[in-house]
């Protein structure tokens, strides 16, 4: 397990570095002048052209992407271009309350999508199958931002007078439960369909296995055929799919927190973008980065502790 | 193994097993698949009873069928009886046949390479199967398992309890099924080709290892192949299957002796012979019927050399020819003819 671990670790050293020069290039490639962002738009031209030269901006761009590497490595993101402050301070803010996000969101609607993936699998081709497959295509469909503003049109403000500006403090607190809830229902629905559809799938194909039928003549009630011998295994491409949904649930999570206002990275991220503050944006992708590898690293482990065929 | 507790008000001489024109159809889009039409057969106490035929013959669903394992739909029990102990099971409650199923009865599969769930480890299956069957002590179960892993003759069982079933080569893993289906000392094991995915030397032993373990426990078997040599090896009764229906019961030695059903014949002369040179393996002409279709006379009677018009029209019944010998062709008892 602990080798396993330490596999993925240095597998993800290239992707990191790989993330590193791809955000080193795509603020090269943006328009804006950083110089021209941090003076101000009334400044004049030679206290730009100082600036641009403090900056190290007059630089070859090796050089300039030398000096990034070595920031980046010593932890030094910079400072805002926008408030001066520094930029680890700003994400360090902005961290947990995405992580508290994420979690909030993948809480309800795995667990959710597993059960519903399995009972239509149970009830095949029967209305509640049918049903349950209307229901997750629907949530394939329907972009986050448009279920986010359902959301809160119909639960915030008509039906059930649900908070959906901000954040209402930390989690186990009332007030931060209530604000937790519209933004968690709007993105773990991106969620829950995928995961209902694989798991329905998976777990039709496993119940096809020979495994499953030694099971049954083992004496086993059908319950546990299903879930000890049939979701048990099916288990296994609904924690890749999970992973792989995992880079959609950061963008979601950008989308979800600008319509609740939450103070998360996404929030962070799309208000530096718009105010052309490079340095932030360049520290938030990078966090964005370190989470997909986070998510990923951890699907792993949960793959090694479902599938004893993988591990070592 | 201990021994058993003789259910009650049973008669010793009645059959453990006894099948009565069982009838399991499939309903697929091209018709009514007849798998297994109106079939028949008994099995003694502590006897083994091969069922032979080739691929598709419905030998394997008659299996299942005795287990009560056809997925309904696609699949129907159209008629007969299954009498397990004097009771038809087919009428019991899913609940009951749950606790015979790998209680009383047994069932090792074809495939030891996926019949076991990769996730757990066998002795959580085995444990899994003694705790179905009201074993609640979790220490206990698990000391059991390791016994019956030890009498399938699994080398230091103490370990490999903790194994996973891809840690095991086939051989072992097929012990490991045997040891699944018997460990809750069953009256009846129903063995679905157990040796046809293993090579031969694996097969040998753990052809051995069932008679060795018929003696010591008791308990009858099924024993599903289209491998004759299994069969003369083996058992002491045997039923030939042909499109769905039994063509011939004979015991063993008087069914390799005198084969009176001319599918019978063919399938022996099909065998390989050490004592003949050949060029040509010998080889039934035709093919099976289509099983959804409905022949008015014998199944057979396209490929058969001996068919006579009278074939073509009627059906044979199985009839008895002998003392536990009956067979379903209207020319039978054959001479000697060279098929």
């Amino acid at each position: 397990m602990i080798s396993t671990i330490i596999d993925r670790l240095l597998l993800s050293i290239p992707v990191l570095l790989g993330v590193l020069l791809f955000g080193f290039l795509l603020l090269q490639l943006v328009p804006g002048d950083p110089a021209r962002v941090v003076a101000g738009p009334s400044a004049a031209p030679d206290v730009v052209e100082a600036l641009r030269v403090q900056m190290g901006l007059d630089q070859p761009i090796l050089v300039q992407f030398w000096a990034y590497m070595e920031r980046m490595f010593t932890g030094d993101l910079g400072r805002s271009m926008i408030s001066n402050k520094e930029v680890t301070a700003e994400l360090a803010a902005a961290i947990g309350p995405t992580v508290e996000l994420m979690l909030a969101c993948m809480i309800w609607s795995i667990p959710l999508g597993i059960a519903m993936g399995t009972m239509a699998a149970v009830k095949r081709g029967s209305i509640v199958d049918r049903a349950i497959m209307a229901i997750s295509v629907a949530g394939v469909s329907l972009p986050i931002f448009f279920v986010g503003l359902l959301a809160v049109q119909y639960l915030g403000v008509l039906w059930l007078n649900l908070p959906f500006i901000g954040r209402g403090g930390p989690l186990w607190s009332y007030d931060g439960l209530r604000h937790m809830i519209l933004p968690a229902l709007s993105l773990g629905a991106i969620l829950v369909g995928p995961v209902a559809r694989m798991t329905r799938s998976s777990v039709l194909e496993v119940l096809k296995l020979d495994h499953v039928r030694t099971a049954r003549a083992k004496g086993l009630s059908e319950r546990s055929v299903i879930l000890r011998h049939g979701l048990r295994n099916a288990l296994i491409p609904v924690v890749t799919l999970i992973g792989l949904q995992a880079g959609y649930l950061l963008g979601g999570a950008v989308v979800t927190e600008t319509i609740f206002s939450w103070p998360g990275i996404g929030r962070l991220v799309v208000g530096a973008i718009l105010s052309s503050d490079f340095t932030v944006a360049q520290g938030a992708i990078l966090v964005f980065a370190l989470g997909f590898i986070a998510i990923n690293l951890i699907v792993d482990v949960l793959y090694s502790l479902l599938d004893p065929r993988v591990r070592k | 193994m201990t021994a058993k507790a003789s259910s009650p008000a049973v008669d010793p001489d009645a059959p453990l097993l006894e099948v009565k024109d069982l009838k399991v159809h499939f309903h697929t889009e091209t018709g009514v698949f007849r798998a297994v039409d109106g079939v028949s057969f008994s099995v003694r106490r502590g006897a083994t009873l091969g069922i032979v035929g080739e691929s598709g013959c419905g030998k394997s669903v008659t299996s299942l069928g005795i287990m009560r394992l056809i997925a309904q739909p696609p699949g129907r029990y159209a008629g007969g009886e299954v009498k397990f102990e004097g009771r038809d099971i087919l009428k019991i409650s899913e609940r009951e046949m749950r606790g015979l199923r790998g209680g009383r009865m047994g069932m090792i599969f074809q495939e030891p390479m996926t019949s076991l769930n990769p996730v757990y480890t066998i002795g959580d299956q085995i444990i899994e199967s003694l705790r179905a069957h009201g074993v609640a002590d979790r220490k206990a179960a698990r000391k059991r398992a390791i016994e019956m892993l030890d009498l399938v003759k699994l080398p230091s069982p103490e370990t490999r309890v903790d194994d996973f079933p891809h840690q095991l080569s086939g051989g072992q893993r097929q012990r490991a099924m045997i040891a699944l289906a018997l460990v809750n000392d069953p009256e009846l094991l129903i063995a679905d080709e157990p040796t046809t995915a293993l090579d031969v030397t694996v097969q040998a032993q753990i052809l051995s290892l069932m008679r060795d373990l018929r003696e010591r426990t008791g308990a009858a078997i099924v024993l599903i192949t289209h491998d004759l040599g299994v069969v003369a090896e083996t058992c002491d009764d045997v039923v030939v299957m042909y499109a769905g229906q039994v063509v011939e019961k004979a015991p063993v030695a008087e069914l390799f002796s005198g084969p009176q059903h001319p599918y019978t014949l063919g399938l022996m002369a099909a065998v390989p012979r050490l004592d003949a040179q050949t060029d040509r393996l010998e080889t039934i002409p035709g093919s099976v019927p289509p099983p959804y279709l409905q022949l008015p006379g014998c199944r057979f009677a396209s490929r058969c050399p001996l068919a006579t018009d009278h074939c073509r029209a009627a059906p044979p019944p199985l009839r008895e020819i002998g003392p536990g010998r009956s067979v379903a062709c209207w020319r039978a008892p054959i001479e000697e003819i060279a098929a």
